[in-house]
């Protein structure tokens, strides 16, 4: 049953990248943006919560997941550190994965060569 | 001088509503169904991930981490392969969206500048498309402690 | 005095220069299109055995132009001056050829107009005098375009409808102060026209006002008609900006239908090819000029063209600073039968 939430929500948020994509002028990249910030933005005022615990990884995956790690470490950085935590605790909590993507981007860099597209 | 400026951008926006009428529309539908079936899809496997995870014995954020990096790996692999471009020809946002589109965004750039150099190349270019993501979303996490920090506590 | 000049863009040649040879090189997508037969070389690999995509936009550009002086019966030394462009920063493509083929060399930066460009120069050069053998070559690579102007090759993005994809080729043409034709006749010189488009994925619709324009001009300072044309091929407007280039046309009063066609248009198939709005780039018209143009004209099957050359004056600067796109286009008519 959590595998279909995920699937449901994880979907979801990529249709509405996707009409932004298409009806809008937003490229990719401005999307990624607003996703991240608007993951923030929702996790701050307490309206992503619920969907990650509806949703599952379908709430996690998707780039508004990213934001939602990044605002809970902020709040919980706060709660065990005070000001200090405001600036290391979101950074922290998605450090597993910034760190995992330049190690896995350079190794991919290092082994693979860009083919043509047909 | 101002009336011909004023005659200038009169013809322009004529022009852009006449090619608008001329531009081929996107398929909402198709396009719609292949970011909800692959976006969806990414979703679920990371949900297995996570459960797989969280069964031996991880709280739910370590496990939501391992995710992460478990997704990323793949979505960098399949980069390096030249199959995720692939994916993304269809699948659009489905594939985008997710954090293996992350990946792709910080791996297809390393792949590509690797003839200019490991410095300046791979090094300098690897956050040229997802660094903007991380400039945002780091500055927006640090709003929310700051906030949380004077108003909230 | 100005002799040769009629009306106020055109150039009537007085003793029109003869295209004695052309080259032609395409990449392994282009090689597998409707006109993949009029290609002189079929790339199998793109990399063409270079270490990057620029080097080997060059070393494709340099080979085709070989050829081309090969064809022509002529050696290096023999070639006064090399007119040639590309896309690329500084004209890398170009610049690097030239390195290597010892030519006296003028570098063009005309976008993806240069091949009209370079042959109404050439041309010029020659009736001027001042030369008795010009190459006018140009090249464009997708790879190479695709990293300086868009994006990463693996990226997962979509392209839009109206995106055109960028030709892997190159041309080159002989011109001679004598020769047994075709001739270049006239060369029309275009403006920078400017319409306010902004989408860098809808190149055709920011250029078609350019090649209307051209081509009006062309019509009134020469006093030809569509009619006297066997064929008008723009270089790369591909579907939509075609269609646009036809109605401004058409409301100025010439119905050009008939015998219009688009470079871009003709060396893809869309169907089978997913080109989307159809091919662009310097090789574009290149290729299908010193490919499939030329070798109709040899055989007679066409005898008199006017082509049109079309250029998008945008650079990934001007881009990301929100301007509109400026374009050119640049027609030259070549004929196999001169009127004295």
């Amino acid at each position: 049953m959590d595998y279909l939430r995920a699937f449901l929500v994880g979907g979801i948020i990529c249709v509405i990248g996707q009409l932004l994509m298409d009806g809008t002028k937003l490229t990719p990249a401005h999307v990624l943006v607003l996703f991240v910030t608007l993951g923030v933005f929702l996790t701050a005022i307490g309206v992503y919560d619920p969907i990650v615990d509806f949703g599952g990884a379908g709430a996690t995956v998707p780039l508004p997941g990213f934001g939602y790690a990044l605002a809970k470490g902020a709040i919980k950085g706060v709660k065990t550190s005070g000001l200090l935590g405001a600036f290391t605790g979101g950074v922290s909590a998605t450090s597993g994965g910034v760190a995992a993507a330049i190690v896995f981007g350079y190794a991919m860099a290092v082994l693979f060569t860009p083919k043509s597209k047909q | 001088m101002q009336n011909k400026k004023i005659q200038r951008i009169n013809k322009q926006m004529e022009y852009n509503a006449y090619v608008k009428q001329k531009i081929p529309k996107p398929n909402y539908i198709k396009n719609c169904f292949w970011a909800f079936i692959v976006g969806g899809g990414i979703s679920a496997v990371g949900q297995g991930i996570h459960n797989i995870f969280k069964e031996t014995g991880f709280n739910r954020e370590d496990a939501a981490t391992i995710t992460a990096i478990i997704l990323i790996f793949f979505g960098a692999f399949l980069t390096g392969l030249g199959v995720y471009d692939r994916i993304g020809k269809s699948a659009g946002a489905g594939s985008i969206v997710p954090i293996t589109g992350f990946a792709n965004s910080i791996v297809s750039p390393a792949m590509e500048f690797k003839r200019e150099g490991f410095i300046f190349g791979v090094g300098g270019k690897m956050f040229a498309l997802a660094g903007p993501v991380l400039v945002y979303g780091f500055s927006s996490s640090v709003i929310v402690g700051l906030l949380y920090y004077f108003f909230r506590r | 005095m100005a002799r040769k000049k009629i009306g106020k863009q055109t150039v009537k040649l007085q003793q029109p220069p003869s295209i004695v040879s052309t080259a032609s090189t395409v990449g392994p997508k282009e090689g597998k299109g409707p006109l993949s037969h009029y290609f002189d070389i079929i790339l199998t690999d793109d990399l063409y055995g270079e270490n990057s995509w620029e080097l080997a936009e060059s070393k494709m550009l340099r080979e085709t132009i070989r050829a081309a002086i090969q064809r022509a019966d002529k050696n290096i030394v023999d070639i006064e001056y090399l007119l040639s462009g590309d896309l690329l920063n500084q004209l890398m493509a170009a610049s690097f050829a030239a390195r290597d083929l010892d030519i006296p060399f003028f570098g063009l930066y005309g976008a993806c107009s240069t091949m009209s460009e370079s042959l109404s120069l050439g041309a010029m050069l020659i009736d001027g005098g001042y030369a008795n053998h010009v190459a006018a070559a140009t090249s464009s690579h997708f790879s190479s375009a695709e990293r300086q102007f868009r994006f990463p090759l693996e990226l997962g993005n979509q392209r839009p409808l109206t995106a055109q994809w960028t030709v892997t080729g190159a041309g080159a043409a002989i011109l001679a102060a004598r020769g047994d034709g075709p001739y270049i006749s006239h060369v029309t010189t275009g403006k920078v026209i400017d319409l306010g488009i902004k989408d860098a994925n809808n190149m055709g619709a920011a250029m078609a006002p350019a090649a209307a324009n051209t081509m009006v001009a062309h019509f009134e300072d020469t006093g030809f008609m569509p009619e006297d044309y066997d064929l008008i091929a723009t270089g790369d407007l591909g579907a939509i900006g075609k269609e646009i280039a036809e109605e401004i046309v058409f409301d100025k009063g010439y119905n050009i239908s008939k015998v219009f066609n688009d470079c871009g248009l003709l060396i893809f198939d869309n169907r089978v090819q997913d080109t989307h709005a159809g091919g662009s780039g310097c090789g574009c018209s290149a290729s299908v000029f010193c490919g499939y143009i030329y070798k109709e004209m040899m055989e007679g099957r066409l005898n008199k063209v006017l082509l049109i050359s079309t250029g998008a004056l945008l650079s990934s600067t001007s881009a990301l600073q929100g301007q509109s796109i400026p374009c050119i286009a640049h027609a030259v008519t070549i004929t196999n039968i001169l009127k004295h």
